[in-house]
């Protein structure tokens, strides 16, 4: 059967993160800090405006782009937060989720060939996207010494003729990196020397911690050549609605809504109808968690420092990314290993790309009983761990006295 | 920023009140030190009035009644509503006192072994006081959900145990 499918397809890896979802979902009694999704539901008043919507049967299709409130709405929270103007008319989609509008906006842009630039590590479905829309990818692999973010020269040295668009995502999943201004004027520069687009996934926007979010396209000469996705999931707790959106130049705009319009026609109505309510009154909201989170940042972070595990402190999302190379397992042993033994799932780095390798994706939506609990469980692994190898250590040692004492003899 | 500290950590210890001082001042970003002191200072003043523990005593079998009484009193002029309340918040089985605008004037929520031993104390206690016109008992039937937090088991995580 194989055979008939497209090499295409048949040659994309599947996610890694699927394949250790698979084993941690058999396993009972797991604590899980693996998930990549808020622990808070929808805020209440958001998911009656969705019920409102199906009681008073607003069931049909929308426009392609989306409710027209809901792009206007969308458009006014944007200039509030980031201080970015766009026209409700036609520089704005409603998309499904922010995984669709990565999609379309690659599928737009790509001609058979053309290089794209992407960070990693960074989410899965940026590699998948590019391949499958016959990009060519280039990853570029990000430092932890750098607080995993991209300096201008690292971008300048992987930049040829055939570079076409750069592919950001701060806050960064799954580092919880982000970009401050300095460091976004300093890529600005090379992107307009070399005439490069830029796709900003900004999903985690609201989550930045004592520093506010500053996006790309706000910067001098950027806004028309950005791309700039963004969505309900993270900033609004709402994943399972699947609504995101994207801001683009209307030139663009205007081609990667036909794609929409012929494979998706448009995003759910009922979830359209709750973002708006999200859109007007939701700020207080997505305050309320991002100072939740805060202190779960702060109180992991110092966990992970207590317990001497290298992790820089990052100022964004959900998520650190510890360095466990000290183990000298792989990421997935590691993973798999503290799973088995002490029932904790994390995530392993190199699922969000090769140079993830050496580190594990750990998310704090979770309740600080659960990371208490999860981090007494993490502390007995490694001490285990350490213990172990402390003692490979002594052996090597001894074997090697034994040996140099025999040659002495 | 140092006003808020004392208001943020009345919100975390409002949630959650077994937190240690370390464990506060780690997820605030501050030093135990200061937590420690802002904590003392806020209970000195009265701030924080006290640490309770919220149980849902159904589910341990306990048969104890609560209800809610609302009290009509004689109209007071100066400080009249509060020697009344200062007279009924001394009963031990008076739980709760609020002074209310509306149609009655005090609502007491009393706690009491049963039905007859709450009806005796409306009755003897609360309805013979002076100033007192008339009583309406309500007692409560089930408790869903006290101080914010609901007496369900909670919602199980419904999350995935890993995604992206």
């Amino acid at each position: 059967m194989k055979e008939l499918l497209s090499q295409k397809v048949l040659q994309l890896k599947p996610s890694g993160i699927r394949k250790f979802f698979d084993v941690a979902n058999e396993i009972p009694g797991v604590i899980s800090l693996g998930v990549g999704e808020p622990d808070f539901a929808t805020p209440y008043h958001i998911r009656e405006a969705g019920i409102r919507a199906m009681q008073s049967g607003k069931t049909f299709y929308t426009a392609n782009s989306g409710l027209c409130n809901l792009r206007e709405e969308i458009c006014n929270y944007t200039e509030r937060r980031i201080g970015l103007t766009y026209n409700p008319n036609n520089e704005i989609l409603v998309t499904v989720g922010g995984s669709e509008a990565i999609d379309i906006a690659l599928r737009t842009m790509i001609n058979p060939g053309d290089e794209i630039l992407y960070i990693e590590p960074s989410f899965v479905s940026y590699l998948p996207c590019i391949v499958m829309a016959d990009g060519i990818p280039v990853p570029i692999e990000l430092k932890a010494e750098n607080q995993f973010r991209l300096t201008g020269k690292q971008l300048e040295d992987v930049i040829t003729q055939h570079s076409k668009v750069l592919i950001l995502s701060y806050p960064n999943n799954p580092t919880g990196a982000i970009m401050e201004k300095s460091d976004l004027m300093e890529l600005a520069e090379v992107i307009k020397k070399h005439n490069l687009l830029v796709i900003s996934d900004e999903i985690y926007s609201e989550l930045t911690y004592g520093r506010e979010h500053v996006s790309i396209a706000s910067l001098p000469g950027m806004k028309d050549r950005t791309i700039l996705i963004n969505g309900f999931s993270k900033n609004f707790a709402m994943t399972g609605w699947r609504l995101g959106y994207v801001f683009a130049h209307k030139e663009i705009m205007e081609q990667m809504t036909k794609v929409h319009q012929y494979v998706i026609m448009c995003a759910p109505t009922v979830s359209q109808y709750a973002a708006i309510e999200a859109m007007k009154n939701g700020e207080q909201d997505a305050a309320y968690m991002r100072e939740s989170y805060n202190q779960r940042r702060r109180y992991l972070y110092h966990e992970l420092n207590r317990l001497g595990l290298p992790c820089f402190e990052p100022e964004g999302a959900f998520y650190m990314f510890p360095d466990i190379r000290e183990f000298g397992m792989s990421s997935e042993e590691f993973a798999m290993d503290l799973l088995d033994q002490e029932k904790v799932a994390v995530v392993p780095g190199n699922a969000f790309g090769e140079s993830g390798e050496g580190f594990i994706r750990i998310s704090y939506a979770y309740s600080i009983d659960e990371l208490k609990e999860a981090f007494m469980r993490i502390e007995r692994y490694l001490r285990k761990k350490r213990e172990a190898g402390n003692d490979i250590k002594r052996n090597r040692l001894l074997a090697y006295t034994t040996k140099t004492n025999i040659t002495k003899i | 920023m140092e006003n808020g500290l004392s208001e943020q950590i009345l919100k975390v210890l409002e949630n959650n009140s077994r937190l240690t001082d370390q464990e506060i001042a780690i997820m605030l970003g501050v030093s135990e030190e200061k937590v420690h002191m802002e904590i003392a200072d806020l209970e000195s003043t009265h701030i924080i009035c006290g640490y309770h523990t919220l149980i849902d005593w159904d589910k341990v079998g306990y048969e104890d009644v609560t209800a809610f009484v609302e009290l009509r009193v004689t109209p007071q002029g100066g400080d009249g509503y509060q020697k009344l309340a200062e007279k009924i918040k001394e009963f031990s089985q008076v739980v709760t006192l609020y002074l209310m605008s509306g149609a009655y004037d005090f609502l007491v929520m009393v706690r009491g072994k049963n039905l007859k031993e709450i009806s005796l104390f409306v009755s003897g206690k609360l309805a013979s006081i002076e100033e007192v016109q008339s009583t309406t008992t309500h007692f409560t039937l089930t408790k869903y959900k006290e101080l914010g937090v609901d007496f369900d088991m909670g919602r199980p995580d419904e999350r995935m145990v890993v995604t992206p």
